[in-house]
C-alpha cells in the first residue's frame, strides 16, 4: 500500500508511512486527487543528507487522513510540479521549494511565499518580489502597503487596473513573519504554549487546542470531559468574536456606522466573556496540554448564560437590521465572486469555503473534542460573494451562540481539569487539526528516537484563502477591494508564521 | 430606519464613563505582587516561564518581558506571586518595568510616566498617531483598535490613530519587527515630522517577548530610536494604553 491511513488526533509510526520516488508520490497524489481527496500538509523535513517530503491528503466523507513521502537525495533538486495537474497544491509546493530549494518543475506561479528566515535561497530579497506586470497605455497600477491606513497588519497589496477596473491583484505577504516553526522544534514541545498562542491572537484558542490535542495524542494523555466541555466553549466564543469583528468591519467598509458600532460592541461581551473565564480577552492561558487552566464554577456559568442570551438577542436585532438594510445588500450582493468550482479548486478553507458552497468544516468532517459528543452541522451558501461571506457569519455566529447557550447548560461535571504530561512516542507523527474562526488549522508533528519534536509543522486556513481574495477582486473596482477583503477577513500573521 | 432606532436603544450607553477611575475584571493579570518571605527558592517559576521575565531569589519581574500567562503563579507552591488586576502599568524608562516585592503598585504608577513640559505643550490636547505593526500576534493590534471602539472611546481625549504617518505625531510599535518588517518600520517613523513619540505597545515591542530569540527578528531600531513610553501586556489593556499615554500628556 502507498498510503499510510490514519485520521485527526491519531498518531502513526514514522516507519509505517510509505517512502516513494517523486514521480510515484506525483502520481499517486493525482490519483488520490482524482477520487476527491485534498492536501492539508505538505512539508519536507531535513534529513543528514536530502531532505524526505510529507503529503497528508483529506478524505473528508471518510474522516480519514492518508500520509505518505518521498525522498530527495541530496543531487535531487527538482521534481515535476504537481499544481500543474492539480492546483490545490500550488501554495503548498511553492513553501516548499522556499524551504529546500527543490523545484516544482512546470509549477504556474513559482514566487516567495513568506521570505521565511531559512528559506533555501537567501540571496531572494523581499525588495524584489517578482510581481506580475499588466501592460498596455489605459494599465496602471495601485500599491498599497506594508504599512495600511488602519491599525491592522502588514501586508503589500499590487492592484493592476485599467480605469477603476481590476485586472489583477498580486498579494506580497511574509511582513509579519517570526520564524516560528524552527522555534516549536527547538527546546522542549511542552514549553510551547504561549508561543503557539502567540501564532495568530485572534485565533489562540484554536491553535493551543491543536497543539494540547496533538501533544496529549502523542503521550496518550485523557482529557476530562469538563476540560474538554470547557475548550469547546472558548473556542466558540472565539469564533463568534471573530464573526462579530469581521461583521462591524465590512458596516464600516459600507458606511453603516450604526452596524459598524453594534456588531463591535457586542464582540466586547463576548471577549469579555472570555475574560470572565480565564482573565484574557484572548483566552490567553485558558488551554493548556492535559487540559484547561480555569474552571467555569455555577456563579460564573451562570453569569456567561445571561450575557450570551442577551448577546444572542442583540446579535439577530442588528443582524436582521444590516441584512434588510438596502444600502447594505447592493453593494455586499454580486460583489467579489468566488464560485463553487473555483473555491473547490484553489483548496478553500473554512466560512469563506463554505459561503462558496463548499461543504467543508473540520468540527463536522474530523470532529475533535467535544464534537464527537455533540456535533456542529455545516452550514453553507452559494453565491460565494462578499453577501454570502457576510450572511455567513451572521449565520454562524448566531448558530454558535445556540451551541454555547446549549453547552452551558449541561456542562458535564468533574473537577479533574489538567492531567499529567506523559512522554511522546518515539519516532512517530501525529497530526492535529481544529476548525478555528476562519477555517481547518493543522499541526503536524514528527518525533525522533528519543520523543523529542524534530519538526513542527502549522498551517492556518489563511495560507489556503489569500489567493481566494487575488480571485475575487478581479473585474471589480478597486473601491470595492475594502469590502472583498474584509469579507474574507484573513490573517497575516498566520500565513507569515 | 425604525429597525435602527430599535437597535441604538437595545445598545443603551456602551462608553466607560471614567476611564482614569475605571478598574478591569479581578480575573484579569495585571501588576504582579511578590513576596520575598514566603518564597522556597524552589525555582519553579521560573523553569516555567517561557520569557525569562522572572528571577528569583530575590523575586524580579520584567513587566517588558513578562507576558501575563501566570504560569509562574500557578507553579508556585508557597503563593509567592500574584497577579493583581491593577492595570497601570506603562512607563517612561526601560529599568522602571523591572519589579521586585518592594515595588508599590500605585507609587509606581505616579512615578513611573514621565510628562514631559514640552510633549505636554506640544501633544497635551491633540495627539495623532500611526500604528506600526511588525511581527507581532494581532492581539495588541486588535486591543489598539479595540482605544477607539465605543467602550473606550480614546478620541474624547483628542487622542487619535491617523491614517498617515505625515499627519501624526507619533507612532505606536506593536509585535517584536520582524527582519521583514524592519525597514517599513523605520522608513514610517522618518516620515513622521519632528517632534515625534515612539510607544512601545506590548510584550513584543518592548523586549521580543516570546520572539526574543528568534532569528526572524531584527531590533536593531531600538538602538537607534528612543522610546518614550513604553506600555506592558499580552496583549495591552486599551485601559493600560489610555492611561499611559494621558499620563505621558501630562493629563
Ligand atoms: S506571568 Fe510573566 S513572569 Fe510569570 S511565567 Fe508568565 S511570562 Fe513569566
Ligand atoms: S505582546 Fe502578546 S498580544 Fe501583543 S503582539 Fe506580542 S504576543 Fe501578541
Amino acid at each position: 500500500m502507498s498510503w499510510a491511513v490514519t485520521s485527526n488526533n491519531q498518531t502513526i509510526d514514522l516507519a509505517a508511512i510509505p517512502v516513494e520516488t517523486a514521480a510515484g508520490l506525483r502520481a499517486e497524489i493525482i490519483e488520490q486527487c482524482g477520487r476527491g481527496a485534498r492536501p492539508v500538509a505538505f512539508f519536507g523535513q531535513k534529513l543528514s543528507s536530502g531532505v524526505r517530503l510529507f503529503v497528508i491528503l483529506a478524505d473528508d466523507p471518510r474522516s480519514e487522513l492518508v500520509a505518505s513521502s518521498a525522498i530527495f537525495a541530496e543531487s535531487e533538486k527538482s521534481y515535476p510540479s504537481i499544481s500543474s495537474e492539480i492546483p490545490a497544491f500550488h501554495l503548498f509546493e511553492r513553501e516548499f521549494f522556499e524551504e529546500t530549494g527543490i523545484k516544482p518543475e512546470g509549477h504556474p506561479w513559482l514566487k516567495p511565499v513568506r521570505f521565511s528566515h531559512n528559506r533555501a535561497d537567501q540571496s531572494v530579497r523581499m525588495a524584489d518580489y517578482p510581481f506580475f506586470k499588466v501592460e498596455g497605455e489605459s494599465i496602471h497600477e495601485v500599491a498599497v502597503g506594508p504599512v495600511h491606513a488602519g491599525v491592522i497588519e502588514p501586508g503589500h497589496f499590487r492592484f493592476m487596473c485599467s480605469g477603476e477596473k481590476v485586472h489583477h491583484l498580486e498579494i506580497h505577504l511574509g511582513y509579519q513573519h517570526r520564524g516560528i516553526e524552527p522555534m516549536m522544534a527547538d527546546g522542549s514541545i511542552w514549553k510551547k504554549s504561549k508561543l503557539v498562542e502567540s501564532i495568530t491572537g485572534d485565533s489562540a484558542i484554536a491553535n493551543s487546542l491543536a497543539y494540547s490535542s496533538l501533544l496529549e495524542t502523542a503521550a496518550g494523555i485523557e482529557v476530562s470531559a469538563r476540560a474538554t466541555a470547557i475548550r469547546t466553549l472558548a473556542l466558540e466564543l472565539e469564533r463568534v468574536a471573530l464573526h462579530m469583528s469581521s461583521l462591524s468591519g465590512l458596516c464600516a467598509d459600507v458606511g453603516d456606522l450604526t452596524g459598524n458600532t453594534f456588531f463591535g460592541a457586542t464582540r466586547t461581551y463576548v471577549i469579555n466573556s472570555l475574560l470572565d473565564i480565564c482573565g484574557s480577552r484572548f483566552g490567553y492561558s485558558l488551554i493548556r496540554p492535559g487540559g484547561v487552566n480555569f474552571d467555569i464554577d455555577a456563579a460564573l456559568s451562570a453569569k456567561l448564560l445571561k450575557t450570551l442570551e442577551m448577546v444572542r438577542d442583540r446579535v439577530f436585532i442588528i443582524g436582521e437590521r444590516t441584512f434588510n438594510m438596502p444600502g447594505v445588500l447592493s453593494r455586499f450582493q454580486h460583489t467579489g465572486i468566488v464560485d463553487f468550482k473555483t473555491a473547490e479548486k484553489i483548496n478553500m478553507v473554512g466560512i469563506t469555503a463554505r459561503a462558496s458552497g463548499l461543504k467543508r468544516d473540520i468540527r463536522a468532517d474530523h470532529p475533535f473534542g467535544f464534537y464527537r459528543l455533540y456535533p456542529a452541522y455545516k452550514l453553507t451558501l452559494d453565491s460565494g460573494d462578499v453577501f454570502a461571506r457576510a450572511y455567513m457569519r451572521y449565520l454562524e455566529a448566531t448558530r454558535s451562540l445556540g451551541y454555547l447557550i446549549d453547552l452551558l447548560s449541561g456542562l458535564p461535571p468533574g473537577t479533574q481539569l489538567l492531567a499529567e504530561r506523559g512522554s511522546l512516542k518515539p519516532d512517530s507523527m501525529t497530526v492535529s487539526m481544529v476548525e478555528g474562526p476562519r477555517g481547518e488549522l493543522v499541526h503536524v508533528m514528527l518525533t525522533g528516537a528519543n520523543g523529542e519534536a524534530v519538526r513542527y509543522k502549522l498551517k492556518d486556513p489563511s495560507f489556503n484563502n489569500w489567493f481566494a481574495l487575488a480571485l475575487a477582486v478581479r473585474g471589480e473596482g478597486v473601491s470595492d477591494f475594502p469590502i472583498c477583503n474584509k469579507s474574507f477577513d484573513l490573517s497575516y500573521c498566520g500565513y507569515d508564521l | 430606519m425604525f429597525d435602527s432606532i430599535k437597535v441604538r436603544i437595545k445598545q443603551g450607553k456602551q462608553y466607560i464613563p471614567d476611564v482614569k477611575r475605571a478598574e478591569v475584571n479581578p480575573k484579569f493579570r495585571g501588576f504582579p505582587l511578590l513576596n520575598n518571605k514566603t518564597c522556597t527558592r524552589c525555582d519553579d517559576c521560573t523553569c516555567v516561564c517561557p520569557t525569562g521575565a522572572i528571577t528569583a531569589h530575590p523575586l524580579k519581574i520584567d513587566l517588558g518581558k513578562c507576558t501575563f500567562c501566570g504560569d509562574c503563579q500557578r507553579a508556585c507552591k508557597s503563593q509567592s506571586i500574584e497577579f493583581t488586576n491593577f492595570h497601570k502599568m506603562a512607563a517612561s524608562r526601560r529599568e522602571t518595568l523591572i519589579v521586585d516585592h518592594n515595588t508599590d503598585r500605585h507609587l509606581y504608577t505616579l512615578d513611573a510616566v514621565k510628562a514631559n513640559h514640552e510633549i505636554k505643550r506640544l501633544f497635551g490636547r491633540s495627539l495623532k498617531l500611526r500604528s506600526v505593526s511588525a511581527g507581532g500576534c494581532n492581539g495588541c493590534e486588535l486591543e489598539l483598535n479595540a482605544c477607539s471602539n465605543v467602550n473606550f472611546d480614546m478620541t474624547r481625549f483628542g487622542i487619535e490613530m491617523v491614517a498617515s504617518p505625515r499627519h501624526a505625531d507619533g507612532i505606536v510599535i506593536t509585535g517584536p519587527v520582524s527582519e521583514n518588517m524592519a525597514y517599513a518600520l523605520e522608513d514610517t517613523l522618518l516620515a513622521v515630522p519632528n517632534p515625534r513619540l515612539v510607544i512601545a505597545m506590548g510584550t513584543c515591542a518592548i523586549s521580543g517577548g516570546v520572539f526574543q530569540d528568534s532569528a526572524a527578528v531584527n531590533r536593531n531600531f531600538f538602538d537607534k530610536y528612543k522610546v518614550d513610553l513604553y506600555i506592558p501586556g499580552c496583549p495591552v489593556h486599551p485601559l493600560t494604553f489610555i492611561n499611559g499615554v494621558l499620563r505621558l500628556l501630562g493629563r
